[in-house]
């Protein structure tokens, strides 16, 4: 096995490109070290993507946001601008793994592994973030949930990889909440997980955005549950009705980690509470 | 020197201290060695194949591309390992299990094993090696495999314990009864009765550290391993005899344990790691995957138990039995028969029965899990106890206060108790602050009580002093809790000298006679029994070199205080000789002062804990919090404090895993689908309250501080405290262990309608 740290993106694309065996990116490695470990993959060649100095890089500014792939997940929480922009994706960042694997754990890494269960994903979703999407033949720009199209597998070519992760600019009152089930309290993975993003106008919901995590193959979007409440103040009947939307968007799987009636069921009260919170941060009252 | 191993009531000093355990800087800094710390010269990689199948024959083994691998050295597979156990059954189970003859029986048998000079070779080796199985029917539920449809995993096995005794195969291979009374008689005086089954599922003991070893056996038979084991000794044994070498030229080092609640007193890999180093001609290290921990170790059994109890309206009970069906896995055990017989431990009943099936199931060989059997036969009989307290509308502690064991009780598996601690551990539990929380919504509370017999078993110590007077005992039990710092308390409390002058050392198999596994809490009881007379023998001889040294008779010197002091008026001219004196003139007076004892540490004195939780149910995810934990029980005689809590809140906290959410999911196939701690999930310190515990002491009149084992009781008491504080919090009677969120939301539904 080849292992390459190279120091700019088009190096590291040119080395994918090149490798024509197994291939892997890396960047915190907490997902590639324990299928290598686990004998789950034997790659050729690993291109560390770490040593990109522009891809460590996390701003915030009024235009949006830019995560860099080689950013670990914990540094999300501690920028008290971006918790304040968007606490919903940090705080999905934020319960990946453990603190320590937070630690050298990133969200692209956590979209390229293509879990249906990953943490960050929905909440990206919901946040309408952008992937920045890097090959041999320049840079594109791409919907985070046109990434992943099942389990373990992506929507990127041989030579591509992700530089950065972009969150859009914020609208006023606006605010998003990430809720997942676990049995454990960490070092768990999600049996079935809720993203909401709203915008409030004059206490009331003006857009909004559901999305729900390990119910099916990929993330899903669920248009229904986030029109039900729209116009409203997440009144019971609203919520009960996304609920419902949520419930029949779930097309989840029996498996060791839950079964497809509780997945089901878990899912709408994941989304009910999410967008309760989602609502009061942005500044709403029932 | 034989000594008195009764209780004393002497007072102590050092004992009952805290004081820092030897083994904590080592351990903290990385400087321990595990299993998998050793390595020797030249030493190869060992690794193992294991079987995908639930059940198969396997009709070929093709091994000849692997042994042609350059690097690969030794190959080896189940006609590698001729059967040189004379015809005892039980020898054979345990080479069948280390490696697989012509069937493999569970999802992760051994089928054949390769030593290479690195990881990447070996592992390439095992891939080369071509296995033909021939898929067999098999079954993994406990009441499945007792079906008469269902297949039979030995064709050998007769139920035992039935009469007339079978002349056809049945997957039971044993069964138990254990009680006393006419529980007909008992239930027709009954004013309340409550039957109810339960399912409890397997669970690992999930001991962080893998099975690992590093062998040696070279073509004069003569040998060396090193391994994280429970048991060097009983290793030793079951190896040589195995192997066909010679005891004595086997010698077993237990390393440091990263944890082993009993999965450590079985071997798995170590005969093959040897067969393979006998084979190649070099040391091999072998280091299980935490998949294949899981996969091919001892699990505990998982059960299916029917429970019934009678009682009166003043709150006695008439009458109680129940059946217990524990799977022990593809080879015989005797698990269901520790259920049955622990089941009613806890009370005093005239009309008592239980009765208990071993089943075979294709599923790895159940090895010892704490107080192994007891928590399963607990669950099922303390719900029980608190359904019957709520039909009569009495107090669920009260009920057990008035239904307890005592002094004279007969035990309804046969013996009859002397001073035991059930019914002090309760008033505790009754008078304990705990009690008094006040629940909230969603909340709910249970109390369970639990027993464990404990072991004593055979012990051999030295105790040595050195030239300066510094002290090394050296003991055959594996430190598995702690151990080291209460026996250095003991010597230094029978020596009178500071705790800090005394190492203890766990002796390889060379260095001590036998010493029984570190099973059964015996490691504190019976060692440090052993050491307790091995320092009185060592004392004798201070005070000999003492007498001599003053010219006077022996019997005129008394040992107090860690000094010789001569007696009488006569006498009053000597000052006192301290150890150090005695010991810096020792070269000079007759050489080294030691002390030696050989045991048989019977006594060992029954432990019973009743423990109180508090809990808080999600109603809408089933998700439960557990709140407040309270451990309370008899520890006989408390040597370090810290070590017995420590030994309650982990009993404790393993049982809150499997209560909540530890099992075994196997597949349709017969696979095991969650081989890994991602799926298998003990719990994380998050999920825990801080374990609240009180010790008292009930001496055991067996043994001359009083101790009693401590380790294992605690597992016993928290599946039932936490099923019946679910049970209460959402109103609806728990069954099947453990209480999962989507189990817990189900009951819940169901109960709705």
């Amino acid at each position: 096995m080849r292992f390459e740290s190279p120091t700019t993106t088009k190096a590291a694309a040119a080395l994918l490109a090149s490798e024509s065996g197994v291939a892997h990116v890396l960047a915190g490695g907490t997902d590639l070290l324990v299928r290598m470990k686990m004998g789950a993959t034997e790659p050729d060649l690993v291109v560390d993507i770490k040593r990109i100095d522009s891809l460590r890089e996390l701003k915030v500014t009024a235009a949006g946001v830019h995560i860099g792939a080689a950013v670990p997940a914990i540094m999300l929480g501690e920028s008290d601008k971006l918790r304040g922009l968007w606490p919903g994706v940090v705080e999905a960042a934020n319960l990946i793994g453990s603190d320590q694997i937070q630690g050298r754990c990133t969200v692209a890494g956590n979209l390229c592994n293509a879990s249906p269960a990953a943490d960050s994903v929905p909440a990206l979703i919901a946040a309408g973030a952008k992937a920045v999407v890097v090959g041999t033949k320049g840079k594109r720009r791409v919907a985070v949930e046109k990434v992943v199209l099942g389990p373990g597998r992506t929507s990127l070519a041989r030579d591509e990889f992700i530089e950065a992760i972009v969150l859009p600019a914020r609208a006023g009152k606006s605010a998003d909440a990430y809720l997942r089930f676990t049995p454990r309290t960490e070092m768990d993975i999600a049996v079935v997980s809720a993203a909401i993003n709203l915008t409030l106008s004059r206490g009331i919901v003006q857009s909004a955005k559901v999305v729900l995590g390990a119910v099916a193959p990929t993330a899903v979007i669920v248009p229904a549950a986030a029109k039900a409440l729209i116009g409203t103040k997440l009144d019971d009947a609203a919520l009960a009705k996304m609920v419902t939307a949520c419930e029949a968007a779930c097309n989840p799987i029996d498996d060791k980690r839950g079964t497809i009636e509780y997945r089901t069921k878990v899912a709408g009260v994941m989304a009910r509470r999410a967008a309760l919170i989602a609502f009061e941060r942005a500044g709403g009252a029932k | 020197m034989p000594y008195e191993t009764d209780y004393t009531n002497q007072g102590f000093s050092k004992v009952g201290t805290r004081v820092n355990r030897p083994d904590g800087v080592d351990k903290v800094t990385g400087r321990a060695k595990y299993g998998a710390d050793a390595n020797a010269a030249g030493q190869l990689v060992g690794r193992i194949l294991r079987s995908p199948h639930a059940h198969a024959l396997i009709t070929k083994i093709d091994t000849s591309k692997a042994e042609k691998l350059p690097g690969v050295k030794a190959v080896l597979t189940g006609k590698d390992f001729p059967d040189l156990t004379g015809g005892d059954r039980g020898m054979m189970n345990i080479l069948e299990n280390c490696m697989a003859r012509g069937r493999a029986l569970y999802d992760g048998h051994a089928v054949a094993a390769v030593a290479a000079i690195d990881a990447d070779t070996a592992n390439e080796a095992l891939k080369l090696i071509k296995v033909t199985y021939k898929q067999l029917p098999h079954v993994t539920d406990v009441d499945e495999a007792m079906k008469p449809s269902a297949p039979i995993i030995h064709d050998w096995v007769r139920t035992t314990g039935v009469t007339p005794a079978p002349t056809t195969a049945s997957n039971v291979a044993q069964r138990t009864e254990f009680g006393h009374g006419d529980i007909d008689a008992g239930f027709a005086q009954a004013d309340v009765i409550i039957e109810k089954s339960f399912k409890t599922e397997q669970t690992h003991q999930g001991y962080i550290e893998p099975h690992a070893c590093l062998a040696t056996l070279g073509p004069d038979g003569s040998g060396e391993l090193w391994v994280t084991t429970q048991g060097h000794f009983t290793f030793r044994n079951v190896c040589a005899s195995l192997l066909g070498l010679d005891v004595a030229k086997l010698r077993v080092t237990a390393s440091e344990i990263g944890g082993g609640f009993g999965g450590k007193t079985h071997v798995w890999t170590e005969p093959v790691a040897l067969q393979l180093s006998r084979r190649a001609n070099r040391p091999v290290k072998l280091v299980m995957s935490r998949d294949e921990v899981f996969k091919a170790t001892g699990p505990t059994s998982s059960t299916s138990v029917d429970v019934k109890i009678g009682a009166k309206r003043n709150g006695k009970i008439t009458a109680a039995s129940a059946e217990l069906r524990y799977q022990s896995g593809a080879f015989p055990g005797m698990w269901a028969m520790l259920g049955a017989m622990t089941s009613f431990a806890c009370y005093d009943l005239k009309n008592v029965k239980s009765v208990g099936f071993d089943v075979l199931v294709n599923r790895p060989k159940v090895a010892a899990y704490r107080a192994p059997s007891a928590p399963m036969a607990a669950f099922a009989v303390e719900s029980v106890v608190d359904m019957v307290a709520a039909e009569l509308g009495m107090d669920a502690v009260e009920f057990r206060i008035k239904n307890a064991a005592k002094k004279g009780t007969k035990a309804s598996y046969g013996p009859v108790y002397g001073p035991i601690g059930i019914g002090p551990t309760l008033e505790a539990v009754k008078n304990h602050p705990h009690m008094k929380r006040k629940l909230g919504k969603n909340q709910g509370r249970g109390v369970a009580c639990g027993f464990w017999f404990n072991f004593g078993g055979q012990t051999c110590t030295d105790l040595n002093i050195g030239v300066d007077g510094s002290v090394n005992l050296t003991v055959g039990t594996v430190d598995v809790g702690g151990s080291r710092a209460s026996l250095a308390l003991i010597a230094a409390e029978e020596l009178g000298i500071d705790y800090e002058q005394v190492r203890v050392t766990i002796g390889d198999t060379n260095s001590l006679g036998h010493n029984d596994t570190t099973e059964g809490s015996r490691g504190t009881f019976s060692s440090g029994m052993a050491a307790i007379f091995a320092a009185r023998d060592a004392v004798e001889v201070l005070k000999q070199r003492a007498a001599a040294t003053w010219g006077i008779p022996v019997e005129q010197v008394v040992w107090e205080a860690g000094e010789a002091r001569a007696k009488g008026k006569q006498n009053n001219n000597l000052p006192p000789l301290s150890l150090k004196e005695i010991a810096a003139k020792s070269p000079r007076t007759g050489g080294p002062i030691a002390g030696h004892n050989e045991v048989v540490a019977d006594g060992a004195g029954v432990s019973f804990a009743s423990h109180m939780c508090d809990v808080e149910v999600d109603p809408e995810t089933g998700a439960t919090k557990i709140l407040r934990y309270t451990v309370v029980q008899d520890a006989g005689k408390a040597i370090h404090p810290d070590y017995v809590e420590g030994q309650f809140q982990g009993g404790a906290a393993q049982g809150i895993g499997w209560a909540l959410n530890e099992e075994y999911v196997y597949g349709d196939d017969g696979r095991l689908q969650n081989a890994g701690f991602l799926d298998y999930r003990i719990p994380v310190c998050s999920d825990l309250p801080f374990i609240d515990t009180q010790i008292l002491e009930i001496p055991n009149p067996n043994h001359p501080y009083g101790v009693r084992g401590v380790g294992e009781t605690s597992i016993v008491p928290p599946l039932a405290a936490i099923g019946n504080a679910v049970s209460n919090a959402v109103g609806v009677r728990m069954d099947h262990v453990p209480m999962s969120p989507p189990r817990i939301l189900k009951a819940i539904e169901a109960a709705q309608g």
